[in-house]
């Protein structure tokens, strides 16, 4: 950890795929233990935005800045910082040809080289936080929806991440199986982790976020306290989504 | 007439002409001289135990190295189809459609005659050597194709799920990617292989001592020995002893996989 230097920085961020730009000039950064929510309606950018940050999509133009680090620079070893941020998916991407402790193990000893047994010990802590323990010889393909993101938030805490990013985590899950995931993110959120978190969850965004940012068109809109953000929004765009979103 | 004694007498009228060409090729052929000429016991009795010692060994042998050469070509080519570098996607799609358009025997020739002739270059290891490079080479073209499919059929998040875990890009193909490729494609992967099996008679053109035939060879030498086409009928027993099972076992694996998805 490097005090002093956002986990985060975003500077001018562009991407186009080709014709169409999805990005388009975005400022933003994100502090130590901060709980940032970016919330926007779909095709706003903001799943774009959370994969350039670990460069699973390469900006077209702009800075990436991690830690200080330049990710966007070609001489960076973009793995190793890969490696010490989390990301949850919307599919959960869980690995089905291995079991959950497969999945817990597997990038601990490939990329941080830990023996088997500091592997398999790391794994059974974080899968016992998550609430999970029992399940740690099943396949992915038994497990629930809820079971399956929970052993992926797992999966990324088990590399000690210093900051998460969460691509809507909830989205693909049956309504009475979003509870427990957002249980275990609030958990993180009050142990001081950093992280970043898009999302439909305007309750949670509302009581575990420190900043909602909504983002519309590929530019961020509006950026401030969740109360400031979603209660008494200042943008005529911003105000259209919520009236849309909590009127559902 | 009604519909259905329409198809009564229609159905009858099939039956009558099997068994009247059942009854004529039963009365008008040479039973004893078929039976002498390709069913003859006696030199049935002769190719054992060889024609599995030897020949039906040779044969599994021959397949599971032009098998495994074959298969470690594919995944280059199927690596390097997938590449980003446009010279290597180039390369790899003139070699798989080259190969898909030749004749196996022609490779095969090339390989152990073309080449020693034009080039002075010999693939050693004998007929095993050369009819494993050239039958692989032919293999090879096929499973890039297939290697290719499965490693599409894939979902792109499982690279990325590696990827944002910090693994580098081969790691993530080889621990995450290829196994679940490898698990779609068992079932095509096992008929390239019963293929395989049926195309290593080809290396009869490679010319052989009494112990590297494979099946075919064997068996052709021994019916122009003994002049009685008995030989071709047991190896081809014994062919089906060998693809047989591994077909089903296609059967099987395709029928899983269906109920899987």
């Amino acid at each position: 950890m490097n005090p002093g230097v956002s986990p985060i920085q975003v500077l001018e961020l562009h991407k186009h795929f080709g014709d169409l730009e999805v990005l388009r000039g975005i400022d933003f950064r994100v502090d130590t233990g901060e709980v940032v929510c970016v919330i926007g309606p779909s095709g706003s950018g903001k799943s774009t935005l959370l994969r350039c940050i670990n460069l699973l999509e390469v900006p077209t133009a702009g800075k990436v800045l991690i830690e200080g680090i330049d990710m966007t620079d070609p001489e960076i070893d973009v793995d190793a910082v890969r490696a010490r941020i989390g990301m949850v998916f919307q599919q959960f991407n869980l690995f089905p040809h291995l079991t959950v402790l497969g999945n817990l193990t597997i990038a601990q000893r490939k990329v941080l080289k830990r023996s088997d047994q500091e592997a398999n010990e790391v794994a059974r802590k974080v899968l016992e936080r998550v609430g999970l323990l029992d399940k740690v010889n099943e396949y992915p393909i038994r497990l629930s929806g809820g079971q399956m993101q929970r052993v992926a938030i797992a999966r990324s805490l088990s590399m000690n991440p210093y900051m998460m990013l969460f691509d809507e985590p909830t989205s693909a899950l049956d309504p009475e199986l979003v509870g427990e995931v957002l249980d275990v993110m609030r958990g993180l959120a009050e142990e001081g982790m950093t992280m970043m978190v898009v999302t439909h969850e305007m309750g949670f965004a509302r009581q575990v976020g420190d900043r909602v940012v909504f983002m519309d068109e590929g530019m961020v809109v509006e950026d401030g306290p969740p109360d400031d953000v979603l209660l008494n929004p200042q943008h005529g765009r911003t105000q259209r989504f919520l009236q849309a979103v909590l009127h559902q | 007439m009604k519909k259905t004694t329409k198809q009564r007498l229609r159905r009858g009228i099939l039956y009558t002409a099997f068994i009247v060409g059942i009854v004529l090729i039963a009365a008008l052929a040479d039973w004893s001289k078929i039976q002498s000429s390709f069913f003859n016991l006696e030199i049935a009795a002769e190719m054992w135990p060889r024609v599995f010692t030897v020949a039906a060994k040779n044969t599994i042998v021959y397949t599971f190295t032009a098998f495994a050469f074959g298969l470690v070509l594919a995944l280059v080519l199927a690596l390097m189809k997938r590449s980003d570098v446009k010279p290597y996607r180039w390369l790899a799609t003139s070699y798989i459609e080259l190969f898909r358009g030749l004749p196996a025997l022609l490779t095969i020739i090339f390989v152990a005659f073309g080449l020693p002739i034009a080039l002075g270059v010999n693939i050693p290891g004998g007929l095993l050597g050369q009819g494993t490079v050239g039958l692989g080479l032919v293999a090879a073209a096929y499973m890039a194709e297939t290697l290719r499919a499965g490693i599409e059929a894939v979902p792109r998040g499982q690279m990325e799920a590696a990827r944002s875990l910090g693994m580098p890009k081969g790691a993530a193909m080889r621990s995450i990617v290829l196994p679940q490729a490898f698990r779609i494609i068992i079932p095509p992967l096992t008929n390239e292989l019963v293929l395989l099996i049926k195309d290593t008679s080809l290396f009869f053109v490679l010319g052989s001592t009494p112990v590297n035939k494979e099946l075919t060879k064997f068996g052709r030498d021994l019916m122009t020995q003994k002049f009685n086409g008995t030989p071709l009928i047991v190896i081809a027993l014994v062919y089906l002893i060998i693809t047989l099972p591994l077909t089903r076992l296609v059967a099987q694996l395709e029928k899983r996989a269906a109920r899987a998805r």
